[in-house]
């Protein structure tokens, strides 16, 4: 008996600290590595660092820089140009395949891991890769063309206005497949007997997905689209080795103005101004999100 | 046998480090990591050896020394900064400021006599010197194919004018006039080179002095027209392509120019080209007599608590200086001894040319600081964005004008 009571208190015990212990660790590093560091990014901005910090607080100079500056206004158009199409055709080609794989087709496993593969992938070496395929001299236009298609061009890398969307392209091959298997484990999600029931009730395939299926998914949805704004707010690696930013400025992100401001040209402070209006815009966009999903799924 | 072998050989340098008295471990943080400039490295490794310290070579490469930079800075913040580090530009002034780095007043008390004034002055803070010189190299080249030369029949270019006038007849007769590379840096390198042809006041008052109106001038304008006229004479396919594939289409006869510092003279050499005979070196059309220079130096980082510098630093920084290294080193690197008593006979004829133009240029006050030399890092990058913008764009020549004003007074 006094056996299993030390026992049962030590398995209370257990039971209450033992979650607690085991996320510690983590708790800690993320307090310290994510929160800290962007308290400490967030301060800089408001300092006159430039080679190195330096912590005297001069008010919002930096971000007045940062607003005068035209290659700040250019990343974030392009930002805009590309998280835009970026998004709606990743959504719209990874539902579309999720659609057709939940056919219940013959070789499925290894159609999604076919899918899912770019996503292995590091972004430099998707963003490489894609520089060869999209180079007139080497890549697509090249190999059209000695297939007798003599006529076709495909200068995208080295026109100022379509360079920005070969990143959107690489990036939508990279991520399409993710989203297909999330819209697809959304899919299979579904109960069967609601299906069912729609069948019962006469109505056809088009009008079960329209009507039944997709409706339920609204989380997935959300998911999907806070995960895709977040990736385009982040993407870094597929612009430095896809365009390297150019021609010119022309496919500057707000992530390579930041990391080329504060790293290469020792303006720390408006880096670190650029971090900060880059957080912003995440919050401002992925709070809502999460608030409306959040609301919808208490409504439901 | 050869377990014999090792021990002997340890206990041999055990013995040769504690005769050096003052062995010391010299860290050495550069960028220097293509062909002729590791072997300009390994020179001085090697003289460093001999005095009796440790050579511990950091090597970071990529970016054209951003990556290395981005190093240093890391290592200053933490507190472990490297001892000896390669750096250029203002950046020597900015760290100085801080008072991160040792003066050489121990070793330089001759360096002022030895050295071109204009280069001194960019090696010093408050009077004294705190970075050593390897060389010098000079910017305001341009490369022509002496065969596509002769086969249009024309000379070497005086003027923007005469250069469009032999670039016509390049296209003519089948030659791409202009090998240029599409990055920042090189529109860069080719746009310092035409605000130089407006003469050496106005590029000093522009760019090295960054002067309001100057930069908005009409001249700036003409400037921008200039460059703008020259883009035609590029081929398709620049976009992204690095200088040294611009150089190799100048060198198989592909193309006519090339536009690029002498560091450029390396990939000609390589390519068993000859100075007059394969190619031809001049000064860009409307610089001559001016020298546009680099000055790559080491600086010497203070330790926690430190505040001279150590044996080691003064014994890098005064064989840097010394004559033997500074002849094999520039020979190596392509380019010219910073020491203007160091004899460049056995250089090739650009090289003689550079060195004869630089003491010419130190008396007329024609040598000044390449862009890359002149300016900081945010001034460099904040004019590289509007140049290369407008090589990127159909923005007119006044509005790129205006913007480079306004870029280079929010970077200053």
């Amino acid at each position: 008996m006094r056996e299993g009571n030390t026992g049962g208190l030590l398995a209370a015990w257990a039971d209450r600290w033992l979650p607690r212990l085991v996320l510690a660790p983590s708790v800690a590093a993320s307090l310290v590595f994510v929160y800290a560091f962007t308290l400490v990014t967030a301060y800089l901005s408001f300092t006159p660092s430039a080679l190195v910090p330096r912590y005297n607080f001069i008010g919002l100079a930096r971000y007045r820089d940062l607003f005068g500056n035209d290659v700040w206004w250019t990343s974030v158009s392009n930002l805009a140009q590309f998280a835009v199409p970026f998004v709606v055709l990743s959504m719209g080609v990874g539902l579309l395949l999720a659609l057709l794989l939940d056919q219940r087709i013959r070789i499925e496993g290894a159609l999604r891991a076919v899918y899912l593969f770019p996503l292995a992938l590091s972004q430099i070496v998707a963003g490489t890769a894609w520089q060869w395929l999209l180079n007139p001299s080497l890549g697509l236009e090249k190999t059209m063309q000695s297939f007798g298609w003599t006529g076709f061009r495909l200068s995208w890398l080295g026109d100022s206005d379509m360079a920005i969307y070969c990143i959107v392209v690489a990036a939508v091959w990279q991520c399409t497949g993710f989203v297909t298997a999330l819209f697809l484990a959304g899919l299979r999600g579904v109960d069967d007997e609601i299906v069912k029931a729609a069948q019962v009730d006469g109505a056809t395939l088009p009008t079960i997905y329209r009507r039944v299926i997709l409706p339920t998914m609204r989380p997935v949805f959300f998911s999907v689209l806070l995960i895709l704004t977040h990736l385009a707010i982040k993407t870094f690696d597929l612009v430095v080795a896809l365009t390297a930013g150019g021609p010119g400025t022309s496919s500057w992100l707000p992530t390579m103005f930041m990391y080329t401001f504060a790293f290469e040209r020792g303006r720390l402070g408006i880096g670190a101004a650029s971090a900060v209006m880059m957080l912003l815009v995440v919050v401002a966009v992925l709070v809502p999100l999460m608030y409306l999903e959040s609301k919808a799924t208490r409504d439901v | 046998m050869k377990r014999l072998n090792t021990g002997l050989v340890s206990a041999l340098t055990l013995a040769l480090f504690a005769s050096a008295a003052c062995a010391e471990e010299l860290e050495v943080l550069h960028y220097w990591t293509s062909g002729g400039e590791s072997k300009a490295v390994g020179v001085l490794k090697t003289d460093v050896e001999k005095r009796g310290h440790v050579w511990k070579d950091s090597a970071v490469a990529g970016g054209g020394g951003a990556n290395a930079m981005t190093v240093l800075k890391t290592r200053v913040i933490s507190g472990n900064p490297p001892p000896a580090v390669q750096m250029r530009g203002p950046s020597v002034q900015d760290w100085a400021e801080q008072g991160a780095l040792v003066d050489l007043d121990p070793v330089s008390k001759s360096w002022d006599k030895e050295l071109p004034p204009q280069i001194a002055k960019v090696l010093q803070y408050k009077g004294k010197f705190y970075s050593a010189p390897h060389w010098v190299h000079r910017v305001n080249w341009m490369y022509i194919n002496k065969a596509a030369l002769d086969k249009v029949g024309g000379t070497v270019p005086k003027t923007y004018p005469e250069l469009f006038a032999l670039a016509d007849k390049m296209k003519a007769a089948g030659i791409i006039p202009i090998a240029h590379g599409g990055t920042p840096y090189h529109d860069g390198v080719f746009f310092e080179g035409i605000v130089q042809s407006m003469g050496a006041d106005f590029y000093r008052k522009a760019i090295l002095e960054g002067d309001q109106a100057t930069l908005a001038s009409p001249k700036m304008v003409e400037v921008f027209d200039i460059l703008r006229k020259s883009q035609s004479y590029f081929d398709p396919g620049i976009q992204g392509r690095p200088w040294n594939l611009a150089a190799a289409m100048v060198i198989e006869g592909k193309a006519g120019m090339l536009f690029m510092g002498d560091w450029a003279k390396g990939e000609f050499t390589a390519a068993n080209k000859v100075p007059g005979k394969d190619y031809v070196c001049a000064a860009r059309p409307g610089t001559e007599g001016m020298f546009t220079f680099i000055a790559d130096g080491f600086v010497f980082y203070k330790a926690k608590g430190q505040t001279a510098a150590t044996k080691g630093q003064q014994d890098l920084a005064s064989i840097i200086m010394s004559p033997e290294y500074q002849q094999q080193a520039a020979y190596f690197k392509g380019a010219i001894p910073a020491r203007t008593d160091v004899s460049v006979a056995n250089f090739d004829d650009c090289a003689k040319k550079s060195a004869a133009d630089m003491q010419g240029s130190m008396k007329s006050n024609l040598l000044v600081p390449s862009m890359n030399q002149g300016t900081t890092e945010a001034t460099l990058g904040a004019i590289r964005d509007v140049v290369t913008k407008f090589m990127n764009s159909t923005q007119d020549s006044k509005s790129a004008a205006d913007a480079l004003a306004k870029a280079v007074k929010s970077a200053g």
